[in-house]
């Protein structure tokens, strides 16, 4: 059985093509058939963060419009044997995208892949809605900040009410929380919202909380989803969070400030 | 300065803004006649609403006819019935030279949003054969959600978000945080109340009378289990 996941936000900028790359890829890593799709028609980047935009040849829109076949716009993975990218138009506008459209292919991809992970594009309107409209589970990515917990609860509740299942009156979306760019010491010093805040606002089960990290900028500039960056905190929550996405129960780490051991302080740890 | 000067000096009075939820009576005909008949069913059905009720008189949906308009006699009319003009909402010369005459405050016509009072029936008249069942949610109401109970009660099993708004013509009953607006009795009903296990509200409203988040945050009663209900048209909020 095929699972469709949409990542998701609300507010713009938040994390979702960064959470999409490494949430597709741990799940690939972990033996999972996967597709990740790009919905941000016009401002796609899921191709850069995954370090295939030089062999991106046809795209979502070229499929849709018939232009191209599925099978020759899917884009292999060079690191991972069963992990694929369909990217989004780079020309086009979202009026490109199309409620038959976007059924119609996500519904192949999903009698072929047991995991499609839709990167949703910022905001509420059409673009946003086509990429939750037919999905089984939602990852809402959320800042530890006002604004964001607001747009969070917004597309929750858009979730609950505007999609496929919905409508059809079936089972509803499952809701994973992720929350990301979290900062330990900003949480302490009162600048930022903490997690238990932002469990009691948006009262969701959280799946995974990833820290602001240096290693997040650093792997999206080398074309590769931060999760594969075994040494960094961000990668070991990504990891976290697939694991618990598929079911294991994993405490949350780094939510505590870190005390510099000894070495660090003498000469600096690293980031 | 002597003791004298110093009192003449203290102020005696405070001016303060405020939004008051008033019913307003618009006039769709200069008809008197009728105006008097039909105001003497609608006090029948609700003696106690109408009973001093303080009202805006809105003229300005009243369509002109040949015969220019007693504005005392209208007056006397609805004073008859119970209910007290504040002031007119009017624009036609005729009408704020007849208002200047009694000396009445005008309004101009607003685009602020109004909807249609039902008044809620006595007793005898009210539909207890017709039972609705309340109406339950059990998930969250989230940021841009809005539930209306129609008829009935409103029964939240979860949290209801900043941003969110539950409407019930009976009473609300929130089991976990309100942190949205919710509005209760919207129909009139004086009776309703609003239950709930945080009040954190953005607004609580019952029958058109409201408290909105910056009052209800000076409450003694924010965060607290609260149960909000009218007391002489007066919002009263109290421990559960
Ligand atoms: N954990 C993190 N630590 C530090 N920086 C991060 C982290 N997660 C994301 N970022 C940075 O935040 C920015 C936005 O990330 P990303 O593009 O994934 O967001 P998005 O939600 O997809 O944005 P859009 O709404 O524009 O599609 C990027 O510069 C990214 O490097
Ligand atoms: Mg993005």
């Amino acid at each position: 059985m095929s699972k469709i996941i949409v990542v998701t936000s609300g507010k713009g900028g938040v994390g979702k093509t960064t959470t999409s790359a490494a949430i597709g890829t741990g799940l690939a890593l972990r033996g999972h058939k996967t597709v990740i799709v790009d919905f941000d028609v016009g401002l796609r980047n899921l191709d850069l963060i995954m370090g295939c935009e030089r062999r991106v040849v046809y795209d979502f829109v070229n499929v849709i419009n018939g232009d191209a076949t599925l099978n020759q716009a899917l884009i292999k993975d060079k690191r991972l044997e069963n992990l694929y990218i369909l990217a989004a138009s780079q020309t086009r506008d979202k009026d490109a995208l199309t409620v038959e459209g976007v059924e119609k292919i996500i519904t192949e991809l999903a009698e072929q892949f047991e995991y499609v992970i839709c990167d949703s594009p910022a905001g509420i309107e059409k673009g946003a809605h086509l990429a939750m409209y037919l999905a089984d589970a939602a990852i809402v990515v959320t800042n530890p900040e006002v604004s964001s917990v607001r747009d969070s609860d917004r597309m929750l509740g858009l979730l609950s009410s505007k999609s496929k299942r919905a409508e059809e009156g079936r089972e509803p979306i499952t809701e994973h929380l992720l929350l990301t760019r979290y900062s330990p010491e900003r949480v302490a010093r009162g600048e930022m919202l903490s997690v238990e805040d932002v469990e009691e606002i948006l009262s969701i089960q959280m799946i995974g909380v990833i820290p602001e990290s240096q290693a997040v900028l650093k792997a999206s500039n080398q074309g590769v989803p931060v999760i594969l960056d075994e040494e960094s905190d961000a990668g070991q929550a990504y990891s976290d969070a697939v694991d618990r996405l598929l079911g294991k129960e994993v405490p949350h780490r780094f939510l505590e400030v870190q005390k510099k051991g000894f070495l660090q302080r003498m000469f600096g740890g690293k980031e | 300065m002597n003791q004298a000067d110093l009192l003449e000096k203290a102020p005696v009075f405070q001016l303060k803004g405020s939004m008051l939820a008033l019913t307003i009576l618009e006039l769709s005909s200069n008809e008197l006649d009728r105006l008097d008949i039909q105001l003497a069913e609608k006090v029948e059905q609700a003696p106690q609403f109408f009973q001093d009720a303080p009202i805006i008189l809105a003229l300005d949906k009243c369509l002109q006819s040949a015969q220019p308009l007693d504005l005392v006699r209208l007056l006397s009319i609805c004073r008859k019935h119970g209910l007290h003009t504040l002031a007119l909402r009017a624009e036609h010369p005729e009408h704020l030279a007849a208002a200047q005459l009694v000396d009445l405050a005008v309004i101009p016509p607003s685009g602020a949003r109004e909807r249609p009072l039902a008044i809620a029936a006595t007793a005898e008249t009210a539909t207890e054969h017709n039972f609705t069942p309340a109406r339950i949610i059990t998930q969250p109401v989230r940021s841009g959600q809005q539930v209306y109970a129609k008829n009935t009660d409103l029964i939240v099993m979860a949290a209801v978000s900043a941003g969110a708004e539950l409407l019930a013509d009976g009473n609300i009953h929130v089991y976990g945080p309100l942190r949205g607006r919710a509005l209760a009795g919207i129909n009139g009903n004086l009776e309703a109340r609003i239950f709930c296990q945080q009040m954190s509200a953005e607004m609580l409203s019952i029958a058109g009378q409201y408290k909105v988040a910056e009052d209800l945050r000076r409450d003694p009663l924010w965060g607290e289990a609260t149960q909000t209900y009218l007391n002489a048209e007066h919002l009263e909020i109290s421990t559960l």
